[in-house]
């Protein structure tokens, strides 16, 4: 399922809001996840699952090619942790 | 970094701030964007959200584990488990939001 898709059957089940009003409805609530988790929040969505960021140090890397070595400074990755009630739904216990 | 958890209350917020809908409506759609998510990777799918991410489903085979308090060997049964992998925008804004 991409996002259009996703926009699509929302539309189909509110037949009284506009197309485009639907795509900004979904546009935003992905926004919102991301604008927080550049905040340095987590999104937490009980049974769906949670965002956060999480720290990786700084760290000496290698150049594969090279083999020369290369300073990787401190950086932030977005992290998710799929809920409980979604994990036991894809494995059939729910 | 300042500790805040955004829950679904403030993503129906988001939504009742953006569109003008009801709060009990916004809060609905917030819901149902999740369902029809959850939904399709139930039925296994991979649901590819642009410039935000990709969740998909993954098939892990069973193994031995150990409880790693008493040594004891464990059977892990094989089970479905769901990755995310944030979209290259998502990781820059990330990165660039949190720089120290």
């Amino acid at each position: 399922m991409i996002r259009s898709e996703l926009i699509q059957k929302i539309a189909d089940e509110n037949p009284h809001l506009y197309q485009r009003d639907v795509e900004r409805i979904v546009n935003t609530i992905f926004d919102e996840v991301t604008d927080a988790m550049a905040r340095g929040y987590r999104v937490e969505l009980r049974g769906f699952g949670a965002f956060s960021v999480k720290k990786r140090d700084a760290r000496v890397g290698r150049n594969p090619r090279t083999g020369a070595t290369v300073d990787v400074e401190e950086k932030h990755v977005p992290f998710f942790k799929t809920g409980k009630l979604l994990r036991d739904r894809l494995n059939g216990k729910a | 970094m300042a500790d805040k958890t955004l829950t679904r209350m403030d993503l129906s917020e988001a939504v009742f701030r953006e569109v003008g809908l009801s709060r009990n409506e916004s809060a609905q759609l917030v819901e149902s964007v999740l369902d029809h998510m959850s939904d399709a990777l139930t039925r296994g799918e991979q649901v590819k959200i642009s410039s935000f991410g990709t969740f998909s489903v993954r098939d892990k085979s069973a193994r031995v584990g150990r409880n790693p308090k008493t040594g004891e060997e464990v059977p892990i049964n094989p089970r479905r488990v769901l990755t995310f992998r944030p979209s290259h925008l998502m990781k820059d804004r990330v990165a660039s939001g949190n720089k120290s």
